[in-house]
Order: structure tokens, then sequence, then C-alpha cells
């Protein structure tokens, strides 16, 4: 159960390896969690996750789950939930693709495509008519601000962020009063594997940021969250951009 | 709780809609009339016949359209908003703190045979998760909470069944509010024997939490004050239960996890007046109230000290103190005498409004009303006479004071470390002080001797209790340091107003929680009776 600061007991992470996934359980064992389950595709990294986590007083364990699979998801999340409550469900699976190479290969860009939206969908459905079922939970998905409008330069992934986003707001008004609380998570540049080795972008920032604001989203039950706070408002001048203007802003 | 039943095509089927509820309203404040035996006209909380409005409360849903599911697409929907109360409404439930809301298949019964049927039934949506009793609401945190299972509302089962006016017994069941009782008996010269800082709790819940008042020195806990209760078990049966067994210790004090109280026998105080004669004083620090408490406790029955939590420096712990009895007759001015016993709660104030901001109640707001309340009281007074209420029962005067602290909800936070332990005392005070908690009214107290209840939560001590705006930052991690200290000390937090204990603690704090768990797994080892606060402590 949630403590009335939002804090859960248990967790599953769907992308068990995720920086931003792996930096939020680090925080929320410091405080109530307790049970972890590491969903991925099974790998040393998904191991070595549990065992760092175990290190620092958790019961990990990894559950076999690959988001392009999701014929296997029904009972690869069915069996989580049945070993007992999960107050937490940490949707942070994603890949960012290579925009350049995968313009000119399809299949590469549809399962970014895959992964980011339609595996989340299923994923998506499947806990929150579980967390439907106790009667309490929070389903927090990792968004992102690629998704509040397309840009050239990442127009694949941030399309599939777009309906990510899209399908995680009206999942939260689907179970709103059913009390399982939704939460959007945007955050901007995160310093993480995923974004290794390209170019910054303006207001970067670190996973245990992003930790940070999902543990205060947690306390305040909030539906949406920008990390840093300051994408707010950048974005909303940016989604209002006119198109001519907005094609020749250097990004 | 608005009842409509409109179905309309969702992707995934919605259980609940309203608000979350955290108890019935304080309708039990309006006069009611009702006789000795006679069926209840207060603490019902039927659909929409409250005067106050649903009894919905603290999230921004309040009083919105229903739009159910269809039925059948998910085991847990097929019942929402059923018209028949053996179904029940599928509803978000809170306690009075308005912290995590989880939604419950919540269930009226009308009378007892309702209730045993509703238990019995494990074929009923969400029986999976269990039961839990749930009275006026007043527990702060999860203990009437039960995600995905079913929260009894008992508030129906009020009937007053006998009172033995010469001997000052009453048989009442479990769902009757102390105020109806209160009103019913005062004026035949009988009193609760424990009433707790509100008249809003019933008898039901009085047990399960084994509840004290102002007189815990003197009279102990509510269960001391049982002859008998019958209580419904896991296995469907009821089963009378009396001091001195095991299932009475485990069930005074047991957070409603040994079954339901359906009703009980209760020993009550003979009293000559309804009103209270009260000596004030003031005390300029921690120091000096510890010293008034323990040299003058004992003269009175009633004693209590508010505590001012946000001054600091030498003021730290600066207090009123107010402590009295029930007034005799000859005390009362000659016009009083005429009707002595009359009980005159006084109207309360309208309900707070239903949307509050966050933050309201902030260093500066509580900082500057702690400071009138110090300043208003005098230093001291002796023997004024005062109405029943607003000796006991103060909040009473303002139905859904909860709401004051925004939809954020607010924490409280009590607890109790033994004689001897004053040094702890003293260091969370202190800390509470600096760090600038923006705490009204809060309370410190002696306890006297404890009572049985394994799981109850008075033992001889000092215990302070405090609110908190839940939304303070770092709030969790500076209470948690709290508790260590308490533990370490010998101490324990009681669990009606927990929202937020480390589960790790409680058997430090409850040494007989293995006994409890012992007789619970025999008793009902497939969790029957669940609460959230079970689940969340691993009771």
């Amino acid at each position: 159960m949630k403590d009335a600061f939002g804090s859960p007991q248990s967790l599953l992470l769907l992308g068990g390896t995720s920086g931003i996934g792996l930096a939020t359980a680090r925080r929320l064992i410091a405080r109530r969690v307790r049970t972890v389950w590491l969903a991925g595709r099974p790998s040393p990294a998904l191991e070595a996750a549990a065992v760092s986590l175990r290190e620092l007083g958790a019961d990990a364990r990894t559950v076999p789950f690959d988001a392009l699979e999701p014929e296997g998801h029904e009972a690869a999340l069915g069996k989580v939930f049945a070993e007992g409550d999960v107050d937490l469900v940490l949707l942070a699976f994603g890949v960012l693709g290579d925009q350049s190479q995968d313009e000119t290969d399809p299949l590469a860009a549809v399962r970014v495509a895959q992964t980011n939206y339609t595996g989340a969908v299923s994923a998506g459905l499947i806990c929150a008519r579980e967390l439907q079922a106790q009667g309490h939970g929070s389903l927090v998905v990792l968004s992102s601000v690629a998704g509040e409008r397309a840009r050239r330069a990442n127009f694949i992934y941030g399309s599939s962020k777009a309906g990510l986003d899209a399908f995680t707001q009206g999942l939260g008004d689907a179970l709103y009063g059913t009390g399982v609380h939704v939460m959007v998570v945007r955050p901007g540049f995160v310093r993480t594997r995923m974004t290794a080795g390209l170019t910054e972008a303006p207001l970067a920032t670190e996973p245990e940021a992003v930790a940070e604001a999902i543990e205060r989203g947690l306390l305040r039950r909030s539906e949406t969250v920008w990390v840093p706070g300051a994408l707010r408002l950048v974005m909303s001048a940016l989604r209002h951009a006119p198109r001519p203007l907005f094609r020749r802003l250097p990004m | 709780m608005s009842a409509d039943t409109t179905t309309g095509p969702a992707p995934l089927p919605h259980r609940a809609e309203g608000a979350p509820t955290d108890g019935p309203p304080a309708d039990g404040l309006s006069p009611d009339g009702s006789s000795p035996g006679g069926p209840s006209a207060d603490g019902s909380s039927t659909a929409g016949s409250s005067p106050d409005g649903p009894t919905v409360n603290g999230s921004p849903t309040d009083g919105s359209p229903a739009d159910g599911s269809p039925a059948g697409a998910d085991p847990l929907s097929a019942d929402h908003r059923s018209a028949d109360p053996q179904e029940g409404d599928w509803l978000p439930v809170t306690g009075w703190g308005r912290t995590a809301p989880t939604v419950a298949r919540v269930l009226r019964p009308r009378d007892r045979d309702e209730l045993v049927a509703a238990v019995r039934d494990r074929a009923a949506p969400g029986a999976g998760r269990g039961f839990i009793a749930r009275g006026l609401g007043r527990a702060y945190g999860d203990a009437a909470q039960n995600a995905g299972g079913t929260v009894l509302d008992l508030t129906g089962l009020a009937r007053v069944r006998s009172l033995d006016a010469r001997a000052g017994r009453v048989v009442c069941e479990a769902g009757t509010s102390l105020h109806r009782l209160t009103r019913m008996l005062l004026p035949l010269g009988w009193f609760v024997p424990v009433t707790p800082g509100t008249r809003q709790v019933t008898v039901g819940g009085a047990i399960a939490a084994d509840i004290h008042g102002k007189n815990h020195h003197v009279s102990g806990s509510f269960g001391r004050h049982l002859d008998a209760f019958e209580l419904l078990t896991a296995d469907g049966g009821i089963r009378t239960v009396r001091p001195g067994s095991d299932l009475f210790d485990a069930t005074t004090g047991g957070m409603g996890l040994t079954g339901a109280v359906l009703s009980a026998t209760l020993r009550l105080l003979p009293v000559e007046t309804s009103l209270m004669r009260v000596d004030t004083e003031r005390a300029r620090d921690l120091d000096d109230l510890m010293a008034r408490l323990t040299a003058t406790d004992h003269h009175y029955r009633y004693s209590v000290a508010w505590i001012d939590l946000l001054a600091r420096g030498a003021a730290t712990g600066r207090a009123v103190l107010t402590r009295g009895d029930h007034a005799p007759l000859d005390a009362l001015p000659r016009r009083a005498r005429r009707a002595p016993l009359a009980f005159r709660p006084g109207a309360p104030l309208p309900a707070a409004p239903r949307f509050l901001p966050d933050g309201l109640l902030n260093r500066t707001t509580v900082g500057a009303f702690n400071e009138l309340w110090y300043r208003r009281a005098p230093r001291r007074r002796t023997g004024a006479l005062q109405r029943l209420g607003s000796f006991f029962h103060p909040l009473d005067g303002l139905p859904h004071w909860n709401r004051v602290y925004g939809r954020g909800g607010f924490v409280q936070y009590q607890f109790v470390v033994p004689y001897g332990r004053e040094e702890t005392l003293r260091r969370v005070v202190r800390r509470i002080a600096r760090r600038g908690c923006p705490s009204f009214l809060a309370v410190l107290k002696r306890f006297g001797e404890s009572d049985p209840g394994w799981l109850s939560f008075p033992r001889p001590g000092w215990t302070l209790a405090l609110d908190v705006p839940a939304g303070l930052p770092g709030l969790g991690a500076f209470l948690d340091e709290l508790d260590e200290e308490v533990a370490g000390a010998g101490g324990r937090v009681y669990l009606a107003k927990d929202a937020r204990l480390r589960p790790e603690l409680l058997a430090a704090m409850y040494p007989r929680l293995a006994d409890f768990r012992a007789l619970r797994a025999e008793l009902d080892p497939h969790a029957v009776f669940a609460s959230d606060l079970a689940r969340r402590l691993g009771i």
C-alpha cells in the first residue's frame, strides 16, 4: 500500500534496465519500497540491476518481458500481480532509434514505434486492469517532451512518444475514480545510456532529477509532470510556434 | 453519496465515481429526538439522506456524475452503483486525514442479518480482498479502508437495544455514535465513560481503536468499560466476547481485524450535571508544563494540555492546561439547577467548504493562531463552568474541519513514550519546533495504566498528538526519524491515526504483535477481515 505521502511499498519496473527507472527504484527503496520486479529481456544487465537493488535492501526479482512481443505480456505481468499487490507500475521502456538511419529503414522505424507505443499500449492496459482490481496503485508512464511537438530531428521517436502520451492521458481519464492514479512524466534531455553520445539539448537533466520529480508527483497525486519544470513553459511556447518558424528553429 | 446509475461505453470499466468518502458528515449534530430503543435517526449515511449533502470529500471529483461500466466487463465493476444495498457502491475511500484514497465496495447493511449475509457471501465481487468495518470515518489513516475489497459502513446499525438507567449500562449496536449516546444518556444522568476529541465516533470504532480520552490517567481506555460485545468473525459466526479472553484483548485495539463488532454492553459514568468545572492555566515552556502535569494531574478526572509547537527558544513547549471534572449540582448557579442535565451542544458552524487550497495552514497562519490562543488563555482560572461540548469536543463545532488542510490532506502523528523517558519527549518537541511544522492544537497528555488490548495504544507515559499538512516537503523522512526516537525509548505510535509508519517498526512498538498475528491466523486464516492498514503494515 502507498502511505500518506504516496510512497509505494512495491514497484514493477517495465524496462528493468532503464536508467531513469532504476534511479527511481533506488530513490523509492530509500523510502518504503521493499519489493521490486524488474521486467525486461533476460540479460546480464537485467540481473546486474537486480543485484544492485538487492544491495540496497530490496527484494528484487526479474521477470522476462519483451515490449515487442505483446502476446507474452499477459502471462508475464499476470504472474507478477498474482504474487501480490503492486503499488507502483513504472513504464520506463523505450528506444530512441537512429533517426537518419531509420528514415531509410522503415522496418527499423516500425520497431521504434512498436516498442515505444504499441508495446506500451499492451502492457499499460494489462497493468491498468490489474491495478483496478486491487483498487489502488499508480501507473507512471515515461513520455517525453519529444512527443509534445514532433521535430525534424527525431520525429520517429517523437511520434511514438506522442502516441504513448495521448494513450496515457486517456487511460488516466478512463481510470479516474477507480483508485488507480495515472501520471505522465515528460522529461527533456536526460543523461542516460539511451542518450549517450548525443549532443545535449538545453535544460538537460539527470535520471535522479526525474526520480525526484516522480516521487513528488506521487505525493501530490499529479497527473502530468515535466522535468525540469521549466520545460512546461518552453514547450508551451514551442507548441504554439507557427510551422514556418518552428521548422527554422535550430533543433 | 449520490447514487446515479447511468452507464456509458468506456474502454475500461469505471468502478467508482464521485470522490473519496471520509465518513458521513457530522449530521448527528442536528437534533434527532431519538429515544432509547428506538430506531436511529442520526449516524445513518444512506445515500442522499444526510442533510449535509453527500459524504464525499477529498478530491476534485466531488459530486461528479457517475458514468458507470458495462456490466460484466469486469467482475469488479459488474455491480457498480446498484440500487440494492446488498450490492454496494464502488467508491474511493479515505480516512479523516484525506490521504491515500483507495476504492472499495461500500456496503451499508441496515441490520445485522444483512451484515452477516454480506460477510458470508464468498461469491460477492471483491470478496477475495476481504471486509473491514467502518463507522463515522474518524480514523485519520487507512484503518477503515480496504482497496479492492469491501468496506462495511455500519452506521446503519445504530439501535440502542436496552438501557439500564439504574445501574448505568447500555447495550447498543456498533454503529451507534457517542454523540447519540451522549444526547440520550446525559439527561438521564449518565455519561459515556471515555470520549475522544469528537463525539462523531461509533462504539464499534471505539472498541477497534480502544480509544482514550482526557481521563485516561484515571479511567483507562474504552475497552475497560465494556461488559461484553458481540463479534462477527471470519467464519460467519457470532461470538459473545467478554473481558479476560484472548479474543477480547485482540479485538480491543485490534483495528477491526478480528471481525466486525455487532453490539456492545457499556458501563456508564454517573454525572449530576451536563456542565464541566474547569481549571485553566498557562505553562511558559515544556519543563514548566511537565512539572505542572506531573504534580497535579491526579486531582482531576480530565486533563489535557494544548501545546504550541511553533514556539521556539525559551518558549519551546509553552502550553495551556485545561483540566476539570463534571460539575456537581451545587456548583451550578441557581438558574442552571433547574435543568442541570440539559445537553446543549450548541449549533455547529457551517461545514468547511469542499474545496480549499493547500497551504492555508502554514507557519504564518498557524503561528498567529497559536500565539492568539496562548495569549487569550487566562494565566490561571479555576472553577469556570463550561459546556460539555466545548470542553471535550471543540472541533465538533466545525463540521468537516479536515477540509481546512486542502486536497493534499494531513497526517496526524500521535506517539507515547514511557515515564522515565522524558528526555525523548523533550528532544522530539524541540525537533518539531525547530523544523517549524505548522501544527495547531497539538496536545500533550499523561497516560495512566495500560489496558490489556494487544494492539491497544495507551501505555503509561507521555503522549503527544499533532496535525501536519501531508504536503510539507520532507515530512515523511522527518516523521520516520521521530519514530526511531519513539521506538528506541520503548514508545509507540497510535494505529488509529497512522498513515505512514515504517512497517519494520511495528513489532518493536507493539510487543504483543506476534500473539495478535497468531490469533488472527487461526481465527481468520484467509484474511476475510482485511484493511489497507493491515496490508501496509503487514499486521
